[in-house]
């Protein structure tokens, strides 16, 4: 899978696990906010990153497709601090037009998400 | 122009700086007023998204509004203190066109003890065909506002 150049501006990298796709942000001063705590645009491109690989990952297993964001809703739940930020998204729904799919990002743990959103995008199928 | 021009008359702006995130997106100041903020994001292409088309990704607009409405919000206090996104919905109407600089409105509607309540929208040359459609809220920290 490769990565648009805006993954290489935020410093993501994509990496697997059981099969399944995470990104990867190190801290930097280019993701950087208030001091000392990743931006919420960076967190959130990171997160919009990760959800389209996973979306990408599901619907090349169906033949592919393009795929256009319609809107993402975030919560910011803890600040990112100076480390590694991951994200990972998941498809809860794959219409012919339609893809419905969640996504976190955290850097302790998964079960302390940093923050939490949810996207619409429109498929047009290949 | 710096970022730092939508709030440098206003009182707690000593020791604030701008760089980062928004500075490596070339994000820059555009206009102000008294509840609102306007920051412009130039196109480049390291923040393409699909490179078949070469439209940008919708993080860098998601970045520029929340700098859009977090700056509103300073705007519409008066002065500056600390504050957390708290969420934030923004709709995607179209692709912004290869080559456009992206202008992003940001305006506070209300403000509360510990909420601020934003909206805005972000255009590429034409106010009335917006790009982007933004709502969401800040929570202030500390002692609030």
């Amino acid at each position: 899978m490769k990565l648009p150049p805006y993954a290489d501006l935020l410093g993501a990298t994509l990496q697997w696990e059981d099969g399944l796709p995470v990104l990867a942000m190190p801290f930097s001063a280019d993701v950087l906010g208030r001091p000392g705590f990743v931006q919420g645009g960076a967190i959130t491109g990171l997160i919009e990153v990760a959800a389209l690989a996973a979306l990408g990952h599901q619907l090349a297993g169906e033949g592919g497709g393009r795929v256009k964001p319609i809107n993402v809703t975030i919560d910011f739940m803890r600040g990112g601090r100076e480390r590694v930020t991951y994200a990972a998204g998941t498809v809860t729904r794959l219409g012919n037009r339609i893809a419905n799919v969640e996504a976190i990002a955290w850097q302790e743990g998964r079960d302390k998400p940093i923050a939490s959103a949810r996207m619409n995008y429109l498929i047009a199928r290949g | 122009m710096k970022i730092e021009n939508a709030l440098s008359d206003l009182p707690g702006m000593e020791d604030v700086r701008f760089g980062g995130h928004g500075g490596r997106l070339g994000i820059g100041y555009h206009a102000h007023g008294d509840d609102w903020c306007e920051l412009s994001l130039p196109y480049r292409e390291d923040m393409i998204g699909d490179e078949e088309s070469g439209v940008i990704a919708s993080g860098p607009i998601f970045a520029l509004m929340d700098i859009a409405t977090s700056l509103g919000t300073m705007r519409k206090l008066g002065k500056f203190v600390p504050h957390a996104t708290l969420d934030l919905r923004i709709d995607y109407l179209r692709p912004a066109k290869p080559g456009h600089t992206v202008i992003g409105h940001g305006e506070c509607y209300a403000i509360k003890r510990s909420i601020a309540f934003v909206r805005g929208q972000a255009h590429d040359g034409d106010p009335n065909d917006p790009v982007a459609h933004v709502s969401g809220t800040f929570m202030f920290l500390g002692e609030g506002a």
